[in-house]
């Protein structure tokens, strides 16, 4: 047949997108998986899905900006002699010393300070800059065991012991050789250089009982003083939040799919886990039957960025939350203004997540003393303050607008849902219904 | 010699007791007794005392020992020692799973046999042991020594990183990119040194060892040694 006949159109697959076949011919030519670092970029049922409902006759608001509504936070109330207090039910979540640089802990330390919150210790111990900066700070007592010592479990204000992450439940990490500065491979027992793997599992326990026996060993070293964190990763919220209460957690941290991670497989990150939101309730249901719900603390991460984020993960049942990637981009990651740079290193500002090259131009994941020398820790920890301040600031505008009195007040009640499977997985009803899928009839 | 009744007086007061003592006291020996297999015996220790332990234990007894010697008269339960910063561990018996997890210094002599995970993740902790190992030891061991009278289980070394491995009989097999290596002076001299302190010179003589460590294949991620994974 010849040219007048007309062609169909050209139209590329669904399935194969261009994205799909730019990595079939990376994976091709370069015989390894795609590593990078942050959480999941795919979409999944967000707290965007999730609307409040306000006050009207029904319920009546608080003034805003006139009438109180508090936002402190007690954590550790079980067991520890010395419960943490906090300003505000958002922390830091752990990012470790090796994957940032010591300016960029530094920063976290004086922002959280600033802001009355806590921050976090990560993978490779603890570092003066960020003890030295944190009035409160959280030890992670991690399956690498990277500069683990009592000393630092003793300086420490809370010790959370890592049994997984949201972006890779049941994965281990690898910091690659090139990020490893003197400093980080003196801290981590290790050679210079090498890459340094972060055991998916404790090399020292095998299971729940023998969890409850290393939080008893933990206890007597610290002398029963300080709150034990338990974090697990947002796989089988329900039965592993149950079985850290088993093993004696004074507060269950539990992180979502769309959690970050310094550098894992892709294949991980969007492939493993499930949606904070629908980890939330499953969680806040085993602490409900076991009569624990508010005796032991529950925090939750993966994707928090708002203030409207924290509120409605409180109203499911969570006691505060926790941010990393968000952190991060008040630091300055990500930045437009480094778009020039960013393009150099074959991406974009808002897309750049190969932190384990060690090549980050913002200086905030890397060990590279010229790029982490162009960060203020001193800026950067009055931004993420700032930050902090305007997600607590929202939050206790729409916790008003519910008529509480305190952020802790909020509760299902005070939620419906855009969609159906957002209203099945936080269990609120579908918006204009008081249906809740799964659960009842409805209208 | 002080004399601790752990049965009469209980966990809590044991450690806090022995945390309470520092690096100037006359109270340098203490006896714990009535152990009965107890969790987590005389853990986070840090003054340079003598604690004998006369009886068993379990789990994680002298777990981040610092500067005190600890002498369990008996056998220990999993993870003693684990996490050891200084200071010196003997169990006159045997020991369960993950002796010596992720120490980073000092001496865990063990006088019968440790089970599976001896040494594991170990990251400058010296462990001797008179007996036999079990499977999976010294997996991910970043630094430190072990050294093994006896046999060794499956999979030896797997994934080591720059600590030494010294075995004096079997092996059942090595782990991944963990090789025999040549036995030079300086290992030989090492090894003297080791069995001395580990009490263990009489039972056997450096020359009767073998040394096994990294390769240093898998040290930076190739996609050509995927298979040894």
């Amino acid at each position: 047949m010849t040219s007048e006949f007309p062609h169909t159109p050209p139209r590329k697959s669904y399935t194969f997108s261009d994205a799909v076949n730019a990595e079939i011919r990376r994976a091709a030519a370069t015989g390894i998986y795609d590593i990078r670092g942050g959480g999941t970029k795919r979409h999944v049922p967000h707290f965007d899905d999730l609307l409040f409902l306000g006050a009207s006759i029904s319920r009546y608001p608080l003034e805003g900006y006139r009438e109180k509504c508090a936002t402190d936070i007690w954590l550790g109330t079980r067991f520890a002699k010395n419960p943490i207090h906090l300003d505000i039910p958002i922390t830091i979540a752990g990012m470790s010393f090796g994957s940032l640089s010591g300016p960029a802990k530094e920063a976290l330390g004086r922002g959280a300070n600033a802001a009355g919150t806590s921050t976090t210790t990560g993978d490779g111990g603890m570092t003066e800059e960020e003890r030295g900066h944190s009035k409160t700070l959280v030890y992670q007592y991690l399956p690498s065991r990277y500069g683990m010592n009592p000393d630092d479990l003793r300086r420490a204000d809370a010790i959370e012991v890592v049994v997984g992450q949201g972006a890779k439940p049941g994965g281990g990490g690898m910091l690659l050789g090139q990020k490893i500065s003197d400093r980080v491979a003196m801290m981590r027992n290790l050679p210079k250089g090498i890459d340094q793997r972060s055991a998916c599992r404790h090399p020292d326990w095998t299971g729940p009982d023998d969890l409850e026996i290393k939080i008893l060993e933990i206890r007597e070293i610290t002398d029963w003083e300080k709150p034990i964190y338990v974090k697990i990763g947002g796989a089988r919220p329900y039965y592993d939040t149950a079985l850290a209460v088993k093993a004696g957690a004074d507060v269950v941290v539990l992180d979502g799919m769309q959690g970050g991670t310094a550098a894992t497989q892709d294949v991980f990150i969007e492939h493993v886990g499930q949606p904070i939101l629908g980890c939330i309730p499953q969680a806040v249901k085993a602490l409900q039957d076991l009569g624990m719900h508010r005796k032991v603390q529950l925090i939750v991460s993966g994707g928090i960025r708002t203030g409207a984020d924290v509120a409605k993960a409180m109203a499911l049942g969570a006691d505060a939350v926790a941010i990393g990637t968000a952190a991060l981009i008040a630091l300055g990651d990500n930045d437009p203004a480094l778009e020039a740079e960013y393009q150099k290193l074959q991406s974009t500002a808002g897309a750049y997540d190969d932190w384990h090259e060690g090549k980050d131009p913002a200086g905030i994941t890397t060990q590279d003393p010229e790029l982490y020398n162009r960060f203020d820790p001193v800026l950067g920890g009055r931004r993420l303050k700032n930050y902090l301040k305007v997600m607590t600031l929202e939050a206790q505008t729409i916790a008003r607008a519910c008529g509480k009195n305190h952020l802790h007040n909020l509760e299902p009640e005070d939620l419906c849902s855009l969609t159906i499977e957002a209203a099945a997985m936080a269990g609120v009803p579908l918006a204009g219904t008081n249906w809740i899928p799964g659960r009842n009839g409805g209208f | 010699m002080q004399t601790f009744d752990l049965a009469a007086r209980g966990l809590r007061e044991l450690n806090q007791t022995l945390h309470g003592v520092n690096g100037n006291t006359n109270q340098t020996a203490w006896e714990i007794i009535n152990t009965r297999g107890s969790h987590a015996i005389a853990v986070g220790v840090d003054a340079p005392i003598d604690i004998t332990v006369n009886g068993t234990t379990g789990y994680y007894c002298a777990g981040m020992n610092k500067q005190a010697t600890i002498r369990v008269n008996g056998s220990a339960g999993p993870g003693v020692a684990e996490n050891m910063m200084s200071g010196a561990v003997f169990v006159e018996g045997d020991a369960s799973q993950y002796a010596g997890a992720t120490g980073r210094g000092g001496l865990l002599v063990i006088k019968g046999n440790a089970s599976s995970r001896c040494g594991i993740s170990m990251k400058g902790i010296d462990i001797v042991v008179h007996g036999n190992i079990g499977h999976m030891s010294a997996f991910m061991a970043q630094s430190g020594n072990l050294v093994v009278l006896g046999d060794a289980g499956d999979a030896l070394g797997d994934s080591l990183y720059e600590a030494r491995l010294f075995v004096r009989g079997n092996v059942k097999s090595l782990g991944a990119d963990c090789i025999e290596k040549e036995m030079r002076p300086e290992h030989l001299e090492l090894l003297e040194d080791l069995l001395r302190r580990g009490e263990a010179d009489a039972k056997a003589k450096p020359e009767e060892f073998r040394r096994y460590g990294s390769a240093r294949k898998l040290y930076n991620f190739n996609i050509d040694n995927a298979d040894a994974y």
